[in-house]
């Protein structure tokens, strides 16, 4: 390509530097939304490792036609070079017009697999054979064929690691088809995120609830009122055994306290016993779910910013997004 | 890897392997064919592959074998088995897609070192062939879901487009004439002459059906008992063979009354050796070639590739009128010891005679009135070959002739030589050119008298003329063994083996001989001027742009064709209708949201604007295409201006 141009003499940082550069710039970051058509300004081409071998092999078997004139030694030379030549207008051609644009990426847990949809639309006759598509990380690359006048969606997947949005980074879609001797790549980085809610506790007591209208209070335990007996069960605090009715003869019992809760409950951050955010936030994240599930609703404090009760899938997105992007930068970009 | 490519690989490897297995030692050949074998089972069964040991095992053992069988690990026969082995015992160790990918190079390897043994139109047929079942496997590899339809699709039409740009390549690529380096000597086969002649030497040639050289006559073609093409001048005689011997300086070779004068092109096939054919006697010739003093024209390099150049010859001459003592000592050597018999024989010819002319027409009627026999299948001869010859047997084919008559002579001390070569030939009259084949081979004997020079006898003649008037089949009894083509085959196979070589000539001519100087002849006759290397290279790659560019143009055209899609059309028709009337679509809004949007802004459009929403999208995502019609009339017909209430 173009940087092989630079001379070979110039000191080693400069061209290092020239290099960087001129990579900085033909492959300056761009960040596109709606429809990228792969037009042949977006593609690019370059050898393989295995197409620079073939290379070897054919000068090499050049000198041997040469050498011992072997005319039909020509004619096999010439025509796998010059089928080499063509497998990089096919590759080229495997790319060349598709349409991509992104979908939605529903958000997921942190420590789940984000799934970013990518719609792929090839218009033309012609079906497109074992393209892939990598990520900035080094894991393998997806592959998928796409058959000739069709759309079919792809889901690049990369792990959620931190709580927040999530972004696809720059993505390269090539294809090195049909004789892997020439790599034929574009970029192509949405403006798609998605959004990653902290990963949950596996286990938490919801604060007590409180009823605003006195009605539809609930016991839930607690240590206001005496609520009953049960039975004795090892680990039991002394203070608890109720010695009177153990004197009455019906063995060891355990006196019960409840506190009553309305059904309306308030996710106090503030509320949250952990020591450190991240762990507060998890917890609030369990509060959430364990409300939604238990048919509560509930509202949401975060330091001052506080959502109304309420209950309902959507509503416990919203929560769980509040928490999601609490305390980050990119809360504010909805 | 899946089956289906391991089947494939070892196909690929079955046909670029088998045209060498004639040439390889029984034991390589039976070992390569085994392992494929092996691998074909282990792949059908499902087994695993064989441990490293094991293989290493192998292989150190075959090379072993090689090693025993050759002597050595290099050289030209040695590679091609030791590729064979490699190729074949790669596929055991099949394991990564790069080790196919690396089998594949090598294959392609393997087919050019078929090329040092054939290079004919069939076998170039067969490597088109064979390279179509490596593309296909080419593209499983990188595709590995690809079905086999479209995989042989996409291989079929890489190779056929290769087709042009080779052509091109082929015609302007700027031929340098090797070698660029020293090759081994085995790096040709070879077969015809030999610079030695033993009884029976000639006759084994006589059965090869093989062509040594092709002759063209542009003008009218001499007599068949005039063709006769020099070859190799023997002087040296033991008592069995006969040699060049060390060759003494004699004079210029110098033709007096040199006349009929003929012109003629000869393509010569490769023989790995210097001397090149040419009717007796030479005059010129168009490539650079020396003249020996025994008038053999010889090229500074063996020749091991096909050859073609023009020459001229004069048929009568003169030649060496003034000989050099040396030279007619040499031509008077005689082993001692041997031969009592002929010797007296030629003594008392020589003590009638008054002249050597004489003494040659005495041979000659000997061979003719006593009971001699040209036959391919002379009986054995004792030590004293020649007497046995002449007394005993007397039935031999031409090195017999030849052999006895030089000695007849040197013993009547006439100074005397064998020449060999070949004589005759077939004509084609499809190609109207000439067939010398190995059968043509042929000795004959030079006698030099004082006042004439060296005279060409040929005793052969003297007892079966048929041999140098008609041919070879003529001259021997029916019941001979000859090949199979030699004696009188069907017309129509007649007919058809000179097409074919006539089509193989040309194949020689244009595709196999085509080097520098046919390329420098053919680029000026096709018009361009003041033909270099490095106009050769622009037009070469002028072409291959061009070529590439069509090609280019041709893949692409669908895709570059904007296509008017009627159903989109419409919609954005119906879009722009709306925007009309303050309702524009957001580039981000998909059908539903924008009808969703315009039913709340505009209630008494909500129907109509659904409607058409959801007929678009069963049109563009789910392919209701039989709905189209039905789309497109309300779509023309939707005028958001008109109040519905």
């Amino acid at each position: 390509m173009l940087e092989l141009n630079h001379s070979l003499f110039k000191r080693p940082t400069v061209l290092t530097s020239l290099k960087q550069k001129f990579r900085a710039w033909l492959f300056r970051p761009r960040i596109e939304h709606g429809t990228v058509i792969l037009t042949q300004r977006r593609i690019f081409i370059l050898p393989t490792k295995q197409g620079l071998t073939f290379g070897v092999v054919l000068v090499v078997m050049l000198l041997g036609d040469i050498n011992y004139n072997l005319s039909l030694g020509y004619v096999l030379t010439f025509l796998l070079a010059m089928m080499a030549v063509m497998s990089m207008l096919h590759a080229f051609r495997n790319l060349a017009h598709l349409e991509i644009h992104a979908g939605r990426a529903d958000a997921v847990f942190c420590g789940e697999t984000a799934r970013f949809q990518l719609h792929f639309n090839n218009r033309s006759e012609l079906p497109r054979y074992r393209l892939c598509l990598k990520g900035m990380a080094d894991i393998a690359p997806q592959c998928f064929d796409l058959p000739a006048r069709q759309s079919s969606d792809v889901f690049f997947e990369l792990a959620a690691l931190r709580r927040g949005w999530l972004e696809t980074g720059r993505l390269t879609l090539y294809t090195e088809f049909p004789l892997g001797l020439f790599h034929a790549w574009s970029y192509l980085h949405f403006d798609t995120r998605c959004l990653i809610y902290p990963k949950p506790l596996d286990e938490a007591l919801l604060p007590p609830g409180y009823a605003p209208d006195g009605e539809g209070k609930r016991p839930v335990e607690g240590d206001d009122d005496f609520a009953g007996l049960r039975n004795y069960i090892a680990g039991d605090a002394l203070p608890r055994i109720a010695w009177k009715a153990y004197a009455r003869g019906q063995g060891l019992q355990v006196k019960q306290f409840a506190t009553q809760v309305g059904d309306e409950l308030l996710l106090n951050l503030a509320d949250t016993p952990d020591s450190d955010l991240e762990g507060r936030l998890a917890r609030m994240t369990r509060w959430v779910l364990d409300a939604e599930a238990l048919g509560l609703r509930y509202g949401l404090l975060l330091k001052g910013e506080e959502l109304p009760s309420g209950n309902g899938t959507a509503h416990r997105d919203e929560c769980l997004r509040r928490i999601a992007l609490f305390g980050l930068d990119m809360a504010g970009m909805v | 890897m899946n089956k289906a490519l391991i089947y494939g690989l070892l196909l690929s490897t079955l046909m670029v392997t088998a045209p060498h297995a004639v040439h390889l030692p029984l034991w390589v050949s039976a070992l390569c064919f085994s392992v494929l074998v092996w691998r074909s089972y282990l792949t059908y069964s499902g087994n695993t592959l064989p441990k490293r040991g094991l293989l290493t095992a192998i292989t150190l053992g075959s090379m072993g074998g090689i090693l025993i069988e050759f002597h050595t690990l290099f050289g030209r026969e040695v590679g091609v088995a030791l590729l064979m082995l490699l190729a074949t015992l790669k596929l055991m160790e099949l394991r990564t897609m790069r080790d196919a990918m690396a089998l594949l190079f090598l294959s392609c390897f393997i087919i050019i070192t078929n090329f040092f043994y054939s290079q004919s139109l069939p076998t170039g047929l067969y490597m088109l062939a064979t390279l179509l079942v490596i593309a296909t496997i080419w593209v499983h590899l990188n595709a590995p879901e690809i079905t086999f339809k479209p995989r042989l699709r996409v291989a079929a039409t890489l190779l056929l487009q290769a087709i042009p740009l080779t052509l091109i390549l082929f015609v302007l690529f700027p031929r340098v004439q090797g070698p660029l380096w020293g090759m081994p000597q085995d790096a040709y086969s070879s077969s015809g002459l030999d610079d030695k002649m033993t009884p029976g030497s000639l006759g084994k040639l006589a059965l090869s059906d093989e062509v040594a050289f092709r002759v063209s006559y542009p003008g009218r073609p001499p007599r068949r008992d005039q063709m006769y093409w020099r070859g190799p001048v023997l002087w040296l005689y033991d008592g069995s063979t006969w040699t060049p011997g060390r060759n003494r300086q004699g004079i210029q070779p110098n033709f007096t009354d040199a006349t009929d004068p003929i012109e003629y092109n000869v393509t010569l096939e490769p023989h790995n050796k210097n001397w090149l054919f040419l009717l007796d006697m030479p005059n010129h010739i168009s490539i650079t070639a020396g003249l020996s003093d025994d008038f053999q024209v010889l090229s500074r390099e063996p020749v091991n590739a096909r050859l073609r150049y023009e020459a001229r010859s004069h048929l009568r001459y003169t030649a060496n009128m003034q000989e050099s003592a040396g030279q007619l000592q040499r031509a008077l050597q005689l082993p001692q010891g041997f031969n009592p018999r002929a010797r007296e024989l030629a003594a008392g010819w020589r003590s009638k005679a008054d002249n050597e002319t004489g003494i040659v027409q005495e041979a000659l009627a000997y061979f003719h009135q006593q009971e001699f026999f040209y036959t391919l299948e002379p009986p054995l001869l004792g030590r004293d070959s020649v007497d046995d010859f002449l007394f005993n047997t007397r039935r031999g084919f031409c090195e017999h002739y030849a052999s006895a008559f030089v000695f007849l002579m040197r013993a009547a001390g006439i100074p005397a030589r064998v020449v060999t070569g070949y004589q005759g030939g077939e004509l084609n009259a499809v190609g109207n050119y000439y067939i010398v084949r190995q059968s043509d081979a042929h000795a004959w004997a030079e006698v030099w008298l004082a006042g004439h020079g060296w005279q060409r006898i040929d005793p052969t003649a003297a007892v079966a003329p048929a041999r140098v008037e008609r041919s070879l089949s003529a001259a021997l009894p029916d019941n001979a063994a000859l090949p199979f083509m030699s004696r009188n085959p069907p017309q129509w196979m007649r007919e058809l083996r000179l097409n074919w070589d006539a089509l193989s000539n040309r194949w020689n001519q244009w595709v196999l001989g085509y080097d520098s100087e046919l390329q420098f002849a053919l680029l000026s006759r096709l018009g361009m001027e003041s033909v270099s290397m490095q106009k050769m290279a622009l037009n070469m790659i002028a072409g291959l742009g061009i070529i590439i560019a069509l090609f280019a143009a041709f893949m692409l055209r669908h895709l570059f064709k904007r296509e008017q899609d009627k159903v989109q059309t419409a919609w954005l028709k119906v879009c722009r209708k709306l925007a009309k009337a303050g309702m524009p679509r957001a580039a981000h809004e998909g059908p539903q949201d924008y009808a969703k949007r315009v039913a709340i802004a505009r209630p008494d459009l909500k129907d109509a604007i659904h409607d058409l929403a959801n007929r678009y999208s069963a049109l563009r995502y789910r392919g209701m295409a039989n709905h189209e019609q039905e789309f497109l009339y309300r779509a023309t017909t939707f005028s958001p201006s008109k109040r519905a209430s």
